[in-house]
C-alpha cells in the first residue's frame, strides 16, 4: 500500500508543479481539451432550450404543464447509465432516429464527441432550467407591471426586463451545468463508449487509467487536474457572478 | 379633459362599487382610509386589474367597457402610473429609466420637453446613476419623471409619498405642486394623509369601504361635517385658497380669500402669490358679538350653516363666510349656551392659520 500512495502523491505533485518535469502529457492534454469542448458545447446548445423551457414554465399556463415539468427533471433522477442506454436506443445507428439521421443528414452521435456532448447536455439540462426558472420567478412582478404601464408589451418585457434581471441565474445555471458536465461518466461511456481522443473525457481517462495495471499515478495526475479545473471553475463562477450582479444593479 | 370611472368588482370579503367623473385638469385626490379600495381603483384605470363590470374612459377614449367587451391592455392605455414603491428598473441608469416609457410612447416628447421635466424634477445630476445609489426622495422623483415622459393622458399617483419620511415628503411636495400648476393633464392622487390632500388636491373623491361617499372641490369636501366619520382622528379643518394682498409695515401680511381677509406674520413671498391656507376646526372660536378687546387678529363675520355632534362632548359647526366655508369644533356646552343653530350669525375668532408650505410658521 505504502509505495502506491507515495506514487500517487508524486503524481499529484508532478501534475500541479509548474516547471516540473513535463506538466501534462499529450494524452492528458487531449482528455482535458476534449472535456472542455464537450462541456462547452453541451451547455451552449442546451442554454437556448433551457431558457425557453424556463420562460414557458414560469410565465405561462398550458395543459400538460405539470407533466412537462416532471419530464424535465427526469435526467436528474435517472441513473446516468440508464440515460446513456436510452440515448443509445434512440440515436444508435440501427435505432430509428439515429439511423434516419445517419442516412439522410450524415449525422452520427454514437462513438463521437458530439454524442458525449448530447449526453452531457441532457443530464445537465435540469440544472440550467431550474436556475433560470428560479431567477425569473424571483424578478418582481411589480417591475413588470411598471413596464406594462410604460408601454412595454409581453415580449418587450421579457427581453428588456425579465431576462436581464434573471442574468445572474442564467449564468449560475450555465456554470453549474458546465461543472457537472465535466464530471459526467455513466451516460457518456454507455452511449458513446470510451475512445481516446474522441469520447475519452477526464473521468473516462481516470477510469481507463485505473483499469490499467500500474496506472494509479496516471489516475492521480488526472484527478489532480480535475481538482485544479474545479478550483478555476469555482473562482471564475464567483467572479462572473459578481460582475453580472453589478451589471444588473443588484 | 375628462376621466370617467364606473366599476364594480368583488374581492374575497370586499366589494368595490365606484362611480365618479373628473372634468377638469389638476389633482383629484382619491382619499380614504386604508383598505377603502383606492389602489384597486387606480389599478383598474391602469389596466392592471380587470373589474367584473364597468366602464373607464379617459378624454373620451374608452379603456374598458365590460358591456362592449373592450379591455385595452395596460401597455396601450397611455396611463402614467407612479406606484407606492418607486419600482425603478435596477439594471438601468436613471436616464435609461426615464427614457423607458418615452421610447415606447406613441407621441414622443421632444428633447426640449425631456430637458424641461429633468429640470422641473431636479434630476439632472442623477442621470448617470443606478437606482440603488439614490435616496428615497430621488427615487420617487425619478419614478415621477419616468411616468411623465411616457406622455400619458392621465397621471396616477398611488401614495408615492407614503414610504417617505416627513423631510423627504417636504422635498417632493413642491415638485408635485409645480407639476399641478403647470401640467395640463389630470392627476389622480391616492392618499390617506389629510395634510397632503389639503395642500395638493383641487377635487376630492372620498372613498370608504369600496364606495364613493363624497365628491367635490377640496374646499367643500374638507368642510363636510361627515368627513370625520371617515378620517377618524386626523386634524379636521377648512382649506382656503388665498392670495397675498399686502405686506404691512408692522411685519404682518394680509391674505385675501373669497369672503374676507386673514392676517398672518410676514410671508417671504411676493404680493399676488396664490397659496393654500388651512384653518383647523379646533382653532376657531365663536362669539355672538364682535369681540372688542381681544389679542386675536382674525375675526370673521360668519353664519352657522350646519351643526353636527362630534364625540361625547363636542360639536362641529360648518360656517359660511361669503362663498367660503369654515369649520369650528366647540364643546356642546358652549353650543347650548350660545344657542347656535343653522342661520345664527356669529363671529369666528381664528386663533391660528397654517400657511402651506409648512415651512412657514403658523400665524397667531
Amino acid at each position: 500500500m505504502r509505495p502506491r500512495r507515495n506514487e500517487a502523491f508524486r503524481g499529484i505533485w508532478s501534475a500541479c508543479a509548474p516547471g516540473g518535469a513535463a506538466i501534462l502529457t499529450p494524452p492528458e492534454i487531449e482528455a482535458l481539451l476534449l472535456s472542455l469542448r464537450v462541456s462547452a458545447v453541451a451547455v451552449a446548445c442546451a442554454l437556448p432550450l433551457a431558457l425557453l423551457a424556463a420562460v414557458l414554465l414560469s410565465r405561462t399556463r398550458f395543459p400538460g404543464r405539470p407533466l412537462v415539468d416532471g419530464l424535465l427533471y427526469l435526467p436528474l433522477v435517472l441513473p446516468p447509465v440508464a440515460v446513456g442506454f436510452i440515448l443509445l436506443s434512440i440515436f444508435g445507428t440501427r435505432a430509428p432516429v439515429g439511423g434516419w439521421l445517419l442516412q439522410h443528414l450524415g449525422i452520427r452521435f454514437v462513438f463521437s464527441w458530439t454524442g458525449a456532448a448530447l449526453a452531457s447536455g441532457l443530464i445537465t439540462f435540469p440544472f440550467q432550467v431550474r436556475a433560470i426558472r428560479l431567477a425569473i420567478e424571483a424578478t418582481e412582478m411589480g417591475l413588470s407591471e411598471a413596464a406594462e404601464t410604460l408601454g412595454a408589451g409581453r415580449l418587450d418585457r421579457l427581453v428588456n426586463l425579465t431576462l436581464p434581471l434573471a442574468l445572474p441565474g442564467i449564468v449560475a445555471g450555465a456554470i453549474t451545468a458546465f461543472a457537472t458536465s465535466l464530471g459526467e461518466f455513466g451516460a457518456i461511456i454507455t452511449f458513446v463508449s470510451n475512445i481516446p481522443g474522441e469520447t475519452r473525457t477526464l473521468p473516462l481517462a481516470i477510469y481507463s487509467a485505473l483499469q490499467t495495471p500500474g496506472g494509479e499515478v496516471e489516475a492521480a495526475r488526472l484527478s489532480a487536474l480535475s481538482i485544479v479545473l474545479a478550483l478555476i471553475g469555482v473562482t471564475l463562477a464567483a467572479l462572473a457572478d459578481r460582475r453580472v450582479r453589478t451589471l444588473v444593479g443588484r | 379633459m375628462s376621466v370617467e370611472v364606473a366599476l364594480d368588482h368583488e374581492f374575497p370579503g370586499f366589494a368595490l362599487e365606484v362611480n365618479f367623473r373628473i372634468e377638469q385638469p389638476g389633482i383629484t385626490a382619491l382619499f380614504g382610509p386604508s383598505g377603502a379600495g383606492k389602489t384597486s381603483v387606480v389599478n383598474a384605470i391602469a389596466g392592471l386589474l380587470r373589474p367584473r363590470r364597468g366602464r373607464i374612459a379617459v378624454n373620451g377614449r374608452v379603456l374598458f367597457d365590460s358591456d362592449a367587451g373592450i379591455f385595452v391592455p395596460p401597455q396601450a392605455r397611455r396611463v402614467g402610473y407612479v406606484f407606492q414603491e418607486p419600482r425603478l428598473f435596477p439594471h438601468m441608469t436613471v436616464e435609461q429609466n426615464l427614457r423607458f416609457g418615452w421610447r415606447r410612447s406613441g407621441r414622443r416628447a421632444s428633447e426640449d420637453e425631456i430637458a424641461h421635466i429633468v429640470d422641473l424634477l431636479g434630476l439632472g445630476p442623477l442621470l448617470p446613476r443606478r437606482p440603488r445609489h439614490l435616496s428615497g426622495g430621488e427615487k420617487a422623483r425619478t419614478a415621477l419623471g419616468r411616468a411623465l415622459l411616457s406622455s400619458p393622458e392621465i397621471l396616477l399617483l398611488d401614495e408615492p409619498l407614503a414610504s417617505l419620511d416627513a423631510a423627504r415628503k417636504a422635498e417632493i411636495i413642491p415638485y408635485l405642486e409645480r407639476l399641478r400648476d403647470e401640467a395640463r393633464l389630470p392627476m389622480l392622487h391616492v392618499s390617506h394623509a389629510l395634510d397632503e390632500v389639503s395642500r395638493l388636491a383641487d377635487t376630492i373623491v372620498l372613498l370608504n369601504a369600496g364606495k364613493v361617499v363624497a365628491q367635490g372641490s377640496v374646499f367643500d369636501v374638507l368642510t363636510d361635517l361627515a368627513l370625520p366619520d371617515f378620517t377618524g382622528a386626523s386634524p379636521y379643518g377648512a382649506v382656503l385658497d388665498a392670495e397675498i394682498a399686502a405686506h404691512r409695515p408692522d411685519g404682518l401680511t394680509v391674505l385675501r380669500f373669497a369672503g374676507g381677509e386673514l392676517i398672518v406674520p410676514r410671508l417671504q413671498r411676493a404680493e399676488g402669490t396664490r397659496l393654500r391656507v388651512r384653518v383647523r376646526a379646533e382653532d376657531v372660536m365663536l362669539a355672538l358679538e364682535a369681540p372688542k378687546a381681544i389679542s386675536a387678529n382674525n375675526i370673521l363675520a360668519v353664519t352657522v350653516e350646519a351643526v353636527k355632534p362630534a364625540g361625547a362632548a363636542h360639536a362641529d359647526l360648518r360656517l359660511r363666510c361669503g362663498p367660503t366655508a369654515l369649520i369650528a369644533r366647540i364643546t356642546r356646552a358652549s353650543l347650548e349656551r350660545l344657542a347656535l343653530v343653522p342661520g345664527t350669525s356669529a363671529f369666528a375668532v381664528i386663533k391660528s392659520v397654517t400657511v402651506a408650505p409648512q415651512l412657514d410658521p403658523p400665524a397667531t
